[in-house]
């Protein structure tokens, strides 16, 4: 009992707080190398619908993205409110997906190709006929891991 | 000359700041989560090739239409998209072994140590080019549920638990007695058709 009041009170010495900045710095190095910041400007309004059953992608750096949907309000004078493919950061047509499949492949290890997935990322209130020229053209390149981006329902989250 | 010491710079508030910075990284990292339905899609036939007419029992087939006003067919009769689900179910298992409605054909699965009548439905979904997007993910999505429903299922029946928490290789063992079969056929104009 009498073990730990024998000693004499004394200032415990405090922590030295000096290393916690590099401890913090380095955590904050690890973030900044591992997050990816979205590198293209999205020239497409994009809502995409909702489902219940969507599962999370699991490996983000072999997504390569599609996006369709009317051009942003910026742009609607210029391009209209007709329903566009954006590839990367410009206004594509589908017969320039094959190019741009061709691209992502290449930018991939050799090892990574087959996991490839495309995600199409589509506005709710565009027609299928512009997403079934889409589909049809992955098939011709054959780029056949898709995935149709949704949402989960606000009120399963 | 003089002997005055320079003041050190203090630091304590670098931490603070990286942490500022850090939590930045953290949140912006975290974000940009993508989700959505995984398919795969059909490798495309060779241009010189003749389309085969795929031998497909016609009991074994249900087809699920979404015409350009999003009217929903399932095996030619009109539904609402509130009972896809549980006729899709119906299909897949053949609980009264109805003979309009697949057969199911004893297979060896690998792990499960016994045969399993392995449902041969198939789903083809039929979209017109008028078709809304929001109606066709809709319908995908019952399809996936009413898929997701049984092998939930049929893992507390054999496992005690749910799908989602089972170990990755009894999940393929699951995968194999439940396929998901859905065929996004070749595009077909169901409106000219008619």
């Amino acid at each position: 009992m009498s073990k730990f009041s024998k000693r004499p009170r004394e200032d415990a010495p405090g922590i030295s707080t000096a290393s916690m900045s590099d401890i913090v710095f380095m955590l904050l190095f690890f973030f900044m190398v591992t997050t990816q910041l979205r590198e293209t400007e999205n020239m497409v309004q994009v809502n995409t619908p909702e489902a219940s059953e969507v599962v999370k992608l699991v490996r983000k750096d072999l997504n390569s993205y599609i996006n369709i949907g009317p051009p942003i309000r910026s742009l609607q004078a210029q391009y209209g409110n007709e329903p566009r493919i954006q590839l990367n950061d410009a206004f594509r047509s589908t017969t320039d997906i094959r190019d741009f499949i061709a691209a992502e492949r290449e930018s991939r290890s050799e090892g990574d190709r087959q996991f490839m997935t495309v995600s199409i990322r589509a506005d709710q209130n565009v027609r299928m006929g512009i997403i079934t020229d889409v589909k049809q053209e992955l098939r011709r390149c054959s780029a056949l891991n898709i995935m149709y981006s949704a949402r989960k329902p606000a009120h399963l989250e | 000359m003089s002997s005055k010491k320079t003041p050190g710079i203090n630091s304590t508030s670098t931490a603070d700041i990286a942490f500022l910075l850090l939590c930045y990284f953290l949140m912006s990292s975290s974000m940009g989560s993508q989700s959505g339905l995984s398919r795969r899609l059909p490798p495309m036939p060779a241009e010189n090739q003749q389309l085969e007419d795929q031998k497909v029992n016609r009991r074994n087939i249900i087809v699920v239409r979404i015409n350009s006003s999003d009217r929903l067919f399932a095996g030619s009769e009109p539904m609402d998209i509130s009972q896809l689900k549980d006729r899709i179910k119906v299909f897949l298992t053949n609980p009264n072994n109805d003979p309009d409605l697949p057969e199911r054909k004893l297979t060896a699965i690998e792990g499960l140590g016994e045969e399993y009548p392995v449902s041969q439905g198939v789903i083809s979904l039929q979209n017109d080019r008028g078709t809304s997007y929001q109606a066709y993910i809709a319908v995908q999505n019952e399809l996936v549920k009413a898929i997701n429903e049984l092998r939930d299922e049929f893992s507390l029946a054999r496992y005690g638990k749910v799908f989602t928490a089972l170990d990755e290789d009894t999940q393929e063992i699951v995968k194999d007695a439940i396929p998901q079969n859905i065929s996004e056929a070749e595009p077909v104009d169901i409106g000219n058709r008619r």
